[in-house]
């Protein structure tokens, strides 16, 4: 900081500063504001300190919804990530027709808006109309996503699935497409069964899209909110009420603004601190010693 | 160890070829003996590798077989035909240490802990990898991966035969000298049939002991390092082994001699036997630049030249000439003179080659 001439580099990053401020950083410090206030009214609001924060830390309905959302989370990357994997494998290789048509297939779900998909599940799982709850009739089973918790809660599972499954497969594929072929015709003549092809040459090598498919799948899958609300609307009861639907109950609901703020920090608190956990896990794994 | 034999072998990656300039690999019919080290040489798009990648198994041909100690193996895996290979960039497995990844053939093949134990010292200690053995295959430089590549090529001692694909490319040309020493006491030992494919024509004449020499898809010669130099039985070996390569001109034919520009030069009796007609195809005249001799003009069988450069390499000069409108390049040893005014060069008959559409003549 001796010369003047560098501490003019600071302006070079005024553009940059102002936006995310504008973007991230003044709507946080909003939120911050109201979760330390009581909020009546405009220009009705007076100081209460923690007080929030200890409403939500106690509040029974939030702890349902953040164990049912934990759940949730997990079981989607304990289904995903192995099958998107399985999907890449059996994915055809090298530019041909075949391939143009598999990956234009897989990416078909990732474009549809989510109240879409949400639709298209809500319709699909009649029982009167829906192709899927039909055919579950037909077969005698007694499938009602509207008032059975169980097949609410797999219904949703199942959407998921198929919406971001796609997702994973094809950054797998893309991890999967960058191996040298050498690797494969050195495992060959190493006499490496398929497994040890997988577990040595594949595995590693698509550590790095792994690490970006499981944080995504878990961040958006830990604030769902669309699919289920068009769906379920987060019933029977509170079965398929999940974090963000409970927050946009209390806040545009009820509008308990103050604690509705405080639950979104807790809420961001909470994707930051299971985000950084896998981070932290995935990068090690693999990395062995660390020098 | 397996002798290799090629019957009719030929590969071509369109599916119904026609010209010969469709095969990568045109018919070819020889038998590599046991234990020996053979390169590959040739630039590329030749069609080594294919070659190679037949060898190994990796491709199947199109065309012919392939036979291991009289075993036809055209359609065998790399596995059922025990052969070991080394690529042309390092393949390691990252998540393995370098013992792990030494011992991985062998485990795969279920040999016995301490067989596998030993094998992987051996080879670590004749690579320099024992210091290495513990640490993570994913954090050495380029060179060691390569080594721990080589290796794994190495540690199975019943190997039919191990395959080299230009395995130094990545090697700093230090460490290159080296491994390349390495390999070859390592085959010594060993006696290990090898087959090294390389476009560098120094790499394949200090590794093997017959090198093959390959050209648009054909086996032009095989012989030993002392065979392609002095007697190239195609204009492409003798331009691409040498540096420089062989001078050529064409020539036409007369009683026992080759007329270039209507200059008379002698020819050896097997040439002018073996020419029989002269005409038909097109004849060129060879001559290593290490075998004309650079003369005065008045001695007996020199024809007069004009001496256009000299470049002296240190240990040795590449005189650059002139015969009417041909270059020719004459190597002379550093206490030669060359004379300014009156040079002339003098064609040993002995080394001067003659070809027919670019195949010996004698």
């Amino acid at each position: 900081m001796d010369k003047v001439q560098d501490n003019r580099a600071w302006f070079l990053i005024i553009p940059v500063f102002l936006i995310v401020a504008f973007s991230a950083v003044v709507p946080l410090m909003t939120v911050v504001n109201y979760s330390v206030q009581e909020i009546f009214g405009p220009g009705q609001t007076f100081f209460v300190g923690t007080e929030w924060f200890e409403a939500v830390l106690k509040d029974e309905r939030l702890h349902d919804a953040l164990v049912r959302q934990i759940i949730y989370s997990l079981a989607v990357l304990a289904i995903e990530i192995p099958l998107g994997i399985l999907i890449a494998l059996g994915m055809p290789g090298g530019r041909s027709a075949k391939t143009s048509l598999t990956l234009v297939l897989l990416a078909l779900p990732l474009l549809i808006p989510f109240n879409v998909v949400g639709t298209i599940w809500q319709i699909f799982g009649r029982g009167d109309i829906g192709l899927l709850g039909a055919t579950f009739r037909a077969i005698g089973i007694d499938y009602n996503y509207t008032n059975n918790s169980a097949h609410a809660w797999v219904t949703v599972l199942v959407m998921d699935v198929w919406h971001w499954t796609s997702l994973v497969a094809l950054l797998c594929y893309a991890g999967l497409q960058s191996i040298p072929p050498a690797f494969y015709q050195a495992a060959k003549i190493d006499g490496a069964s398929k497994w040890a092809v997988f577990r040595y040459i594949q595995l590693p090598k698509m550590r790095g899209v792994l690490i970006i498919a499981v944080l995504l799948r878990f961040m958006d899958s830990f604030m769902i909110y669309t699919e289920p609300f068009v769906l379920t609307g987060g019933g029977p009861g509170n079965s398929t009420t999940f974090l963000s639907q409970y927050l946009t109950q209390m806040a545009v609901g009820q509008f308990d603004i103050g604690k509705a703020a405080a639950f979104s920090i807790v809420y961001f608190l909470i994707v930051l601190l299971f985000s950084f956990i896998f981070y932290t896990i995935i990068t090690r794994t693999g990395e062995g010693e660390k020098k | 160890m397996a002798t290799i034999q090629f019957d009719n072998l030929g590969h071509s990656y369109h599916p119904h070829p026609s010209k010969p300039e469709d095969y990568a690999l045109r018919r070819l019919s020889q038998e590599w003996e046991d234990g020996k080290a053979y390169a590959l040489l040739g630039p590329s798009g030749c069609g080594k590798s294919t070659l190679l990648n037949i060898i190994s198994g990796l491709l199947v041909p199109s065309e012919g077989r392939v036979l291991f100690d009289g075993l036809d193996v055209t359609r065998c895996t790399p596995e059922e035909r025990n052969i070991a290979q080394v690529f042309q960039f390092p393949v390691i497995y990252d998540t393995m240490t370098v013992y792990e990844n030494l011992a991985f053939p062998l485990r795969n093949r279920k040999v016995p802990a301490a067989d596998v134990d030993r094998r992987v010292r051996q080879v670590a200690e004749a690579l320099d990898l024992t210091a290495d053995l513990k640490k993570r295959a994913q954090r050495l430089t380029p060179d060691a991966k390569q080594k721990i590549s080589m290796g794994r090529g190495l540690v199975r001692s019943d190997v039919a035969a191990i395959l080299f694909d230009e395995p130094l490319t990545v090697i700093d040309p230090h460490t290159k000298w080296i491994l390349r020493r390495k390999l070859r006491q390592i085959h010594e030992e060993y006696r290990l049939t090898m087959i090294y494919v390389t476009h560098d024509q120094v790499e394949a004449l200090t590794f093997a002991d017959k090198v093959a020499v390959m050209y648009e898809g054909a086996m032009v010669q095989l012989g030993t390092p002392q065979e392609l130099f002095e007697n190239p039985e195609h204009t492409f070996v003798g331009y691409f082994i040498g540096s420089p390569g062989i001078n050529l001109m064409p020539c036409t034919l007369g009683n026992d001699h080759a007329l270039v520009d209507g200059i008379a030069i002698p020819l050896p009796d097997r040439a002018m036997s073996s020419a029989g007609g002269r005409v038909g195809g097109k004849f060129e005249l060879g001559i290593r630049p290490e075998f004309l001799e650079l003369t005065r003009s008045g001695n007996a069988g020199a024809i007069p030249v004009q001496v256009t450069g000299v470049d002296d390499l240190g240990t040795s000069k590449l005189a650059t000439v002139r015969l009417n409108s041909h270059t020719l390049k004459v190597r002379l040893s550093e206490e030669q003179e060359i004379p300014a005014l009156d040079a002339a060069i003098r064609f040993p008959t002995r080394w001067t080659k003659l070809y027919r559409d670019s195949h010996l003549v004698g």
